[in-house]
């Protein structure tokens, strides 16, 4: 086989001061918007309807927009469904929804816990969502590490992909916390000139530290 | 190859998987009406540790290990708990930069963000990955600990992953240990999604009506050097339904797919599976994908059961829990029947365990499914004349 190795097609920040594409400047965040309304103005920007959306809390809208913006005209459907992995990371989990969830039963007195948050409070929902909106049935993992690690993302796609688990990989890193919030996203093919490295992806992830 | 060299479980119904696998072979089950309004207002079905036995096993132990400096949370109690006594039946050295530590949860130390628990524990301890690392430092690994939290599916996942690094030869033996606790946290969720059941659960029967919750650790230690032990981890994959974040997919879709990438890896066709553990949560929609992805690979006849009547569901140990039972099957050759089971209430036909039974298994097939359209499945096969 000639090509038997994966490349970094394509890959995406989003951080709470721009959004970038392949590094370079997609939005800016001009008017210092707070979380929630930087997410919303991001999802106006790149001009999609797709009302669920609106039904997610902030990190999976987070991993949501940034797929979006990596995949934006990226034909998958070159490849079996099955055969396309999604594999995230982050180190905070969802711990803002699962301090929403908590507000909602710390008082017998005012107790309202709600399917629609609960559900929420798993950190792998936002690859349900990525799945559900691009019609992908590949591998599965979210991976929790203390703080970005390439190694953690790349040595699990590069496995999926010489054991003929998958042919091409997202990967990254989405976290949002009370503090911060950033996603990065990036696409393992065939296609590309970087290697799918450790050190290559960790070169990448930094351009926004 | 990568054999099952060791495991544990803990759990209402024992500390190790030989007790455990006793009290399933007596028909006992540890799910039963909890009555702590600090968990929820009104009585719930649920398996639930003891506490004091859970505290007698924890202070024997923390005395063997010098690297120990700080308090446990009674989650870190539980992994504690099943790592050592799976160590015990293994010679592998935990210490070893050969051995790596995976770690699957949901939740982790969730009840910490309880109001009566607050400046009990430092405010990292909230955190996955630190109860990865109070983990590998109370064991004194050198290694990271490779923590997913993917839903239910979390402890096949876990395993696989473990298959993995194995393969991949960076680690001799890998830890696989999980863990989750009946919290308020939990079980509020659940009683707001209106899917607990009100007796234990019932899975793949008629009249089931929904799940119940449990509570357990377990560990499963892998390694590419037999020692003795002859069952192999043949298979694996995960997959994803791409339909709905709370609800399994009608035609089970990401569970078919689950399945199929194990058989492939495996390199076996379906036709070489003789015993089955499912996911079988009791939820009406569940067994009925499952059935449906049984039926789409033709396993109808294969002899499949639900652990979850016994220890109820136990999120991110259930992987782990139902596996250790399965391995304890093929050592055992013998079947558990699915607690709870009376009448077959699913749309495919497929071949509940009624009575316990003694047979020849040899090749095995674990089913998982979760929120966020996931799925996971793992095939064990036993090998002959290993020489």
């Amino acid at each position: 086989m000639m090509n038997n190795s994966l490349k970094i097609s394509k890959y995406c920040h989003i951080t709470s001061d721009r959004v970038l594409v392949n590094g370079k400047p997609f939005i800016e965040n001009i008017n210092g918007l707070g979380p929630k309304s930087f997410i919303k103005h991001i999802y106006k920007s790149i001009e999609i309807d797709y009302s669920k959306f609106f039904k997610m809390d902030e990190i999976s809208k987070l991993g949501f927009l940034a797929s979006e913006i990596l995949l934006k005209n990226i034909n998958l459907s070159t490849y079996n469904s099955e055969d396309i992995s999604i594999v995230l990371s982050n180190s905070d989990s969802t711990i803002t929804t699962d301090y929403n969830h908590q507000s909602t039963i710390n008082d017998y007195k005012n107790f309202f816990p709600s399917p629609s948050i609960f559900v929420y409070t798993l950190p792998n929902i936002m690859i349900g969502e990525i799945s559900i909106r691009n019609g992908i049935k590949g591998e599965n993992s979210f991976f929790i590490v203390e703080k970005f690690t390439a190694e953690i993302v790349v040595d699990h796609i590069n496995s999926l992909f010489l054991t003929g688990k998958a042919e091409i990989g997202i990967g990254g890193w989405v976290n949002f916390n009370q503090e911060r919030y950033e996603a990065f996203l990036y696409l393992a093919s065939k296609n590309g000139d970087v290697n799918h490295t450790a050190g290559e992806v960790n070169k990448l992830f930094n351009l926004i530290t | 190859m990568v054999f099952f060299v060791a495991d544990n479980i803990v759990s209402s119904l024992g500390m190790s998987t030989k007790q455990n696998f006793i009290s399933l072979l007596n028909g006992n089950t540890g799910i039963s009406l909890v009555e702590n309004k600090a968990i929820y207002n009104e009585p719930f079905q649920a398996s639930m540790i003891n506490d004091k036995k859970l505290e007698k096993y924890y202070n024997i132990i923390s005395t063997k290990y010098p690297h120990s400096v700080s308090k446990h949370t009674r989650l870190e109690k539980m992994l504690i708990v099943s790592v050592d006594e799976a160590l015990s039946k293994s010679n592998i050295d935990i210490t070893s930069n050969k051995t790596g530590i995976v770690l699957s949860t949901t939740k982790g130390n969730i009840n910490l963000l309880e109001p009566n628990q607050k400046n009990r524990f430092p405010a990292n301890r909230i955190s996955l990955w630190k109860l990865g690392d109070v983990i590998r430092k109370f064991f004194g690994n050198p290694n990271m600990t490779i923590v997913i939290s993917n839903a239910c599916i979390s402890g096949v996942l876990a395993i696989n992953k473990a298959a993995m690094m194995i393969q991949s030869k960076k680690f001799d033996n890998v830890v696989v240990t999980g863990a989750d606790m009946v919290s308020r946290f939990v079980v509020s969720g659940f009683m707001s999604f209106l899917s607990l059941s009100s007796e234990p659960c019932r899975p793949f029967d008629k009249d089931r009506n929904g799940l119940s919750l449990g509570e357990a650790a377990s560990t499963i230690i892998l390694s590419s050097n037999p020692n003795g032990n002859s069952l192999i981890h043949r298979g694996g994959g995960s997959a994803n339904d791409a339909n709905h974040i709370s609800g399994p997919s009608r035609t089970g879709e990401g569970s078919f797919i689950a399945i199929n990438k194990a058989l492939i890896e495996a390199d076996i066709s379906s036709s070489e599976i003789d015993h089955i553990s499912s996911h079988g949560t009791a939820t009406p929609y569940n067994d009925e994908m499952e059935s449906i992805a049984i039926d789409r690979h033709k396993l109808n006849k294969v002899p499949i059961n639900s652990i979850k009547g016994y220890l109820g569901h136990t999120l991110g140990a259930a992987g782990l829990v139902e596996t250790s039972i399965l391995l304890e099957e093929m050592r055992m050759n013998t079947l558990i029947k699915s607690a709870g089971f009376e009448k077959l209430g699913v749309s495919k036909d497929i071949s509940i365990i009624t009575q316990n039974q003694e047979t020849e298994i040899t090749t095995c097939l674990k089913m998982a499914s979760g929120f966020g359209g996931s799925n996971a499945s793992l095939i064990i096969s036993k090998v002959v004349n290993d020489e």
